[in-house]
Formats: C-alpha cells, sequence, structure tokens
C-alpha cells in the first residue's frame, strides 16, 4: 500500500534528549474501514522517531453512544480507555471528534482530582495538533514531498471549535488554522480557500442516519463549494466527515478526491 | 414523534427553494461577521454580557423587587404572571377595562409563546400585528419561522400574493417598495384607529423601572404613542441591572441580529404619556424552572437576536417551521425539549453539534453542550424511541468486547464486498439512500500492523 507514497524523510531537528512514548489511537471505524490513513498516522509518527505503541485491546471511545444520548452507557469504555492509555507520554488519533469525545466527555466518569484521567486528558492529541503544538512546524520538513494540487482544507467541527485546530469564522480572534500551517510546509502545495470555510459537512454522527435527507443536503453543499473553488482534494482531519462526503461524492460521480491529511503530510500521490 | 426529520426533509426536497432560504440566512450570518469582526472588543463585550447576564439572573428576585419599586414610582402598573394563560387573562382585563375593541402590537416572541392574538381575538378584540414581518405571517395566518425575521421563509411574490388577498394590491407586482408601501399605508390606519398598543420589552432597567424597545420600524413607538395605553409584556429574564449596563447589550443585539450597528429605534419607555396608563406584565411561564437548572440556566442570558439561527447549518437547510415550536433553531431546541421533552424530542437531534451558535451567542450561551445534555436527558427518562435506544445497547455491547469488535470487522470485509448491490443498497440501509459505502479494505489496520510488526521481529532475528 505504501508504495504509493514518496519516501519521505520527516525530520525531527530538536528532541533535547527527551525520550517519549506515544500510544497511537485509532478511531474504530478507521481501524476497520481506513487502515491506509491509519497507517499514514502510524508512519509520519516514525518517521519522527518516536517510539510508538499501538495497543490492540483498544475499542470505540463511545462517541456514537454517547451524542446519542447514550452516555451513561459509555462509563465502561471511558475507563478502558484511560486503562489502555494511561501509561503514555501522549496519545496521538487521526480523528478530531474521538479526541474531543476524550477530551470533553469523559469528565462526568471520573473524580475532578482523578490522576489517570487527568493525564490522559492533557496528553491526547489529534495528529496535526500534535505536528503543529509539540513538534512546531519550525522543526519539520516536508521538502521533499511533491504534492502540486489544489487542496481545500474541510474543518471539521470538532476538531475547529472544540480542539481549536482552526480560528472559527464566528469569533474575533486572531486567525490561525493549524491544518493549512502544517500543509504549507509542503513546498509546491495550493492551499485554496472555500467560500465558507468552516460550514459543517452534515455528519454529525448518526444525525446521518436520522436527520439523512438534511444530512445529505448540508454534504452536497459542502462538496460542491470544493468543486465551485476548483479544488483537486479535499482533506481535513477527521475521517468520518471525510468518509460521509467521499460516500456522496461516489454515488454521484464528482470529480474530488479525498484524503485524510496524514495521508497527504506521508506524501501520497494521487 | 421524530417530527424535525419529517419536515425537514419535505423542505429539503425543494431544492431550489432551500437553497435560496439557505443563501439568505448565510447573508445576514455574514452581515454579522462583517460588524461583529470591526470592533476589536466583541469577544470582550460578549464577555461582559454574559457575566451580567449570569449575576442579574442569580440575583433576579432581588431586581424584579427593585424594577417593580421603580416602575411604580414613575406611574407604571405593574403585573405578575406565572404562566402564559394569567398572562392574556392579564391582559385581557386590562384592555376589557378600558373597553378597548382594537389592539396594535409591536413584534413580541412572548406573546407568540403565550399565544395571546387568539385569547384575545376569541373575545371580541381585533389584534394587529405591526411589525412588517410579523403582518405578513398574521395574514397568512401562520406563525413566525424566525424571531428577527419573522417572515424569511417567504419569497416576494408569497408576499405580494398575501397583500393582493388581504390588502388589495395589484395581482403579480412585487414590487419590494410597493408592497411595503401597501403595508404602511394600511398599518397606518390602524394605529389611528387602536385603542391600545402593545409592545414586548428587549431590556427592563431595574435602576429606573423602564423598558426599552428596539425595531427598525417605529411600530413600537407608534402604538405606544398613539393610543393612550400602552401594555408592555416582557419574560422575567429581560431585566438588566443598571442603565449603564444597556450600552453593552444594545452593541451587541443589532450587530449579532442583522449587522447592523444599533437598530433604527431604540426606544425607552419609562412612563405613561400625558393622560395614558402604562402597564407592564412580567411574565415566568417555566423560567423559574430554568433559573433552578444548573445544566440550562444559561438560556435565560438570551437576547433574541436570532444569530443562532442565521448559522445554524441545519435551521437554514430545514426552515423555522420545521421546529414546530414558537422559537426554533439551537436557542428554540433547548428552551422547547427543556418546557416538554417528549413533545420535542427530536429537536436536540436537529443538530450536528457543530457549535457556531455557541459561538456567534452575545450572550455566551453554551448551546450545543445543552443540546447535549438534553440528548441525555431524554434517553434517561425514557423519551427516545426503543429502536434507537435497543441499537445503542448493541453498540455498547459490542464495543465493550474488542476481540468480538475485531472479528464483526473481519466478517464484514469478507462478506459485504461479495455482496449484490441490491442486498447492499436496501430500504434499511439509510446511509446508502443518497451515498456509496466505503469501499471495504482487505485488511484492518490492527492485521496490517501485526503483519509488520511480524516481519520487523523476524528482520531482527535474521540480522542476529
Amino acid at each position: 500500500m505504501l508504495q504509493q507514497y514518496h519516501i519521505t524523510f520527516i525530520q525531527l531537528i530538536t528532541i533535547k534528549g527527551v525520550h517519549m512514548k506515544i500510544g497511537l489511537f485509532i478511531p474504530c471505524f478507521m481501524n476497520e474501514l481506513y487502515p491506509e490513513a491509519s497507517m499514514a498516522t502510524y508512519k509520519l509518527l516514525e518517521n519522527l522517531n518516536f517510539d510508538i505503541e499501538y495497543p490492540t485491546n483498544q475499542t470505540c471511545c463511545g462517541q456514537p453512544m454517547a451524542n446519542s444520548g447514550c452516555a451513561k452507557d459509555i462509563k465502561s469504555l471511558a475507563e478502558h480507555f484511560v486503562n489502555t492509555f494511561k501509561k503514555y507520554d501522549y496519545i496521538v488519533a487521526p480523528s478530531g471528534s474521538c479526541v474531543t469525545m476524550v477530551k470533553e466527555h469523559y469528565s462526568e466518569f471520573f473524580d475532578d482530582d482523578d490522576v489517570h484521567y487527568n493525564k490522559v486528558k492533557t496528553s491526547i492529541y489529534e495528529i496535526t495538533e500534535f505536528l503543529h503544538d509539540i513538534i512546531k512546524p519550525e522543526n519539520l520538513d516536508f521538502s521533499n514531498i511533491s504534492f502540486a494540487h489544489k487542496v481545500g482544507v474541510h474543518n471539521s467541527c470538532h476538531g475547529h471549535r472544540a480542539l481549536h485546530l482552526g480560528t472559527p469564522t464566528e469569533l474575533n480572534i486572531p486567525y490561525s488554522n493549524k491544518l493549512e500551517n502544517i500543509l504549507s510546509l509542503i513546498p509546491d502545495i495550493q492551499l485554496i480557500p472555500l467560500n465558507r470555510s468552516d460550514e459543517c459537512c452534515g455528519f454529525g454522527g448518526t444525525f446521518c442516519v436520522t436527520e439523512d435527507a438534511i444530512s445529505t443536503a448540508m454534504g452536497r453543499d459542502r462538496i460542491q463549494d470544493h468543486i465551485d473553488s476548483n479544488v483537486e482534494v479535499m482533506t481535513g482531519a477527521d475521517m468520518s466527515c471525510l468518509m460521509h462526503m467521499q460516500g456522496l461524492i461516489n454515488r454521484e460521480n464528482k470529480k474530488l478526491h479525498v484524503l485524510h491529511i496524514a495521508q497527504i503530510l506521508l506524501g501520497k500521490e494521487l | 414523534m421524530a417530527t424535525h426529520p419529517i419536515n425537514a426533509a419535505k423542505y429539503v426536497a425543494n431544492d431550489e427553494r432551500m437553497h435560496w432560504h439557505d443563501k439568505a440566512l448565510w447573508f445576514v450570518r455574514e452581515k454579522r461577521d462583517t460588524a461583529a469582526h470591526g470592533l476589536p472588543e466583541w469577544e470582550q463585550l460578549r464577555e461582559y454580557a454574559s457575566t451580567i447576564k449570569t449575576h442579574t439572573m442569580n440575583k433576579l428576585d432581588f431586581y424584579l423587587e427593585e424594577f417593580e419599586k421603580n416602575a411604580l414610582a414613575k406611574g407604571i402598573k405593574v403585573h405578575w404572571a406565572k404562566d402564559a394563560l394569567e398572562h392574556n387573562q392579564i391582559v385581557h382585563s386590562i384592555l376589557e377595562a378600558k373597553n378597548v375593541k382594537k389592539l396594535v402590537k409591536s413584534k413580541s416572541m412572548l406573546t407568540e409563546e403565550c399565544h395571546l392574538n387568539p385569547y384575545l381575538e376569541d373575545r371580541g378584540i381585533e389584534v394587529i400585528d405591526t411589525d412588517l414581518g410579523e403582518r405578513i405571517v398574521q395574514l397568512r395566518n401562520e406563525p413566525p419561522s424566525h424571531i428577527v425575521l419573522p417572515a424569511i421563509h417567504l419569497k416576494k411574490m408569497d408576499v405580494s400574493d398575501t397583500f393582493h388577498e388581504h390588502l388589495g394590491t395589484e395581482k403579480g407586482n412585487d414590487d419590494p417598495t410597493y408592497l411595503t408601501r401597501a403595508a404602511r399605508a394600511s398599518l397606518r390606519k390602524d394605529f389611528l384607529t387602536a385603542d391600545a398598543g402593545l409592545t414586548g420589552v428587549n431590556f427592563a432597567i431595574s435602576e429606573t423601572g423602564g423598558v426599552v424597545v428596539c425595531t427598525n420600524e417605529g411600530n413600537a413607538d407608534m402604538g405606544a404613542s398613539v393610543p393612550k395605553l400602552h401594555i408592555a409584556s416582557m419574560g422575567m429574564e429581560k431585566i438588566i441591572p443598571r442603565l449603564k449596563d444597556l450600552s453593552v447589550f444594545t452593541r451587541l443585539l443589532a450587530r449579532s441580529a442583522t449587522g447592523q450597528a444599533i437598530t433604527s429605534y431604540t426606544s425607552h419607555f419609562h412612563q405613561p404619556i400625558e393622560g395614558g396608563e402604562m402597564h407592564i406584565v412580567i411574565v415566568d411561564n417555566k423560567r423559574a424552572e430554568f433559573l433552578a437548572n444548573e445544566k440550562y440556566q444559561k438560556a435565560l442570558n438570551c437576547i433574541r437576536c436570532g444569530a443562532c439561527m442565521n448559522t445554524c447549518p441545519i435551521y437554514r437547510r430545514s426552515g423555522g417551521h420545521s421546529y414546530e415550536h414558537v422559537i426554533p433553531g439551537p436557542i428554540g431546541s433547548t428552551i422547547a425539549a427543556f418546557k416538554e421533552p417528549e413533545k420535542h424530542n427530536s429537536l436536540p437531534f436537529a443538530c450536528t453539534l457543530c457549535g457556531s451558535c455557541t459561538n456567534v451567542c452575545p450572550a455566551k450561551i453554551d448551546l450545543d453542550s445543552q443540546l447535549y445534555n438534553h440528548r441525555q436527558d431524554l434517553a434517561q427518562n425514557g423519551h427516545l424511541s426503543k429502536s434507537k435506544m435497543g441499537s445503542m445497547k448493541i453498540m455498547t455491547y459490542v464495543f465493550n468486547r474488542p476481540k468480538l469488535l475485531d472479528f464483526a470487522g473481519f466478517m464484514a470485509r469478507k462478506v459485504v464486498p461479495k455482496l449484490p448491490k441490491s442486498m447492499i443498497y436496501n430500504k434499511f440501509n439509510v446511509w446508502g439512500k443518497t451515498r456509496d459505502l466505503p469501499e471495504f479494505p482487505e485488511h484492518s489496520f490492527k492485521e496490517l500492523f501485526a503483519k509488520m510488526e511480524k516481519e520487523k521481529k523476524q528482520e531482527k532475528n535474521n540480522e542476529q
């Protein structure tokens, strides 16, 4: 599978003698349906010379049930997650919404001073966020990757507004966007601004089936915005949103590629 | 009853109209952005508004009493209504005492909430809504579809047809200026012949005992000044402590609502007009229950600007009427689900938890968190369908057993790609109605990872 990628030499310029252990959290549906994007996440971290472990007893974070009103039922999943990942210095995942679930919605299951949950909560990162905030752009070198395409960034809501991967258009605060900052390290990439830069795609977990008409309309509009802006590749930090839009694109034979941001950063060729 | 998805599907079916509605409201949202981004202190103002409101709600009894005392001192009569019916009875008794036959009313979501119009009409009093948008929907016998833009669901030709039928305008003439002039001429007559005027209240100032009403059409001023009797109806959360607090809210309100720096009219009513009477009706109607509930209390911070509607991607594409609640959109959904959870159980789910509403809210109401909490409460209190709860239980069972999950995934990857399309895309596959399923890969990541680890180990062994 990885033959399609450029061989990349992303180098960590400064480690400063800290040996960090990373626990890789691959969301359940990505494990089953998107092994390539998952592997790209792993390889990115491996190229940075981290000691990475992938605990194979990990399971779902509980988000689908919690967003459907059944948060009370997922206590065991939350405890399992914390037990599985508490030993790592950092927990990294290729999904903004699953990270949000752990960070924002697990608190009801643990005491305020629970050492293990507080550690997990503060050490879990979405992959772009990890590269941006922990490694930092100045220490990353993507100069030998080529991705000479017009790319549109789909800012998935949970990553965008809950994890603050980017400045939401609603707020009057200085602009920054971690996805754009990291992607723009690729020398020949063309990042294309969209008409509505942070409109929801309508996936929304079970929303995509309980409100399928609106969900479909929102997804189509999001895709059309990319097409109207002459984007060739849509990317983002949440595979679930991309899965929803890829499903619509395939059904309607639209000309738009969809890639998880980790795939582009690892040097995926179209 | 899952009513929102059904209504939304109908709305979406008219693709052209749905997109027109979406674009009209997005235009308002963008105007709001331009106005908000024009003030460097915008986020600070939102913080002030939230702090003032939260402070006021925590001392509401004190501020209400102070307000009453100061209003009485100005010769204003103050009434207290515990619910919608009591509000309507009080308004009716005031009107009846003055033998009022015709009432002109400016925009008031509270009177919509209380269903005042039909109550008074049943008792022989003619009620004329004087806000242009409200007048249009009143003539059409429809509820407003938006709290600031009541007729935003209508196109100019719809208005033309309505005015032709009710006001005798030319058939087919949909020139906005022509239609507005016709409405104005008709309303002018109503203002001059009305026996009383009723207004809503945007802000009630505890320190002064007066109320402030913000409009763009000046209709509240006409209604409160021409007839000798003025009634102002307000929810008890409209209180702010001091006059100087008002500037925080007036700066936020119009910018959030329509992108204007300020509404055309910001009218202060501090006493009855000469030879007239002024009454203020303060309404609870379950607001005290909100106040007592930590999870939802902040909903009382709402200043009814409608920004959460304009930004909501679901509201924009399903229209206000799809919510079947007097206040639609994110704030309407949390209010509705709090007051009548069983009836409005689909509203907290008419949301992707995108969080845009929380970010635009000038009073920083945690709207998306409230809707998430409502989902939990609905499930806990048995207000969700058995099939939904059942499927969630099954999912939780599987997810609690990683080995079983691996096996289920393995089977799906083996079996699904071999199935004929007709079998995959059946009526039970809602996802597949409009979307293709993802291509099932041969191996899961877990399988690939295990293989990779094995190879690495072998390589190491070979080296040794």
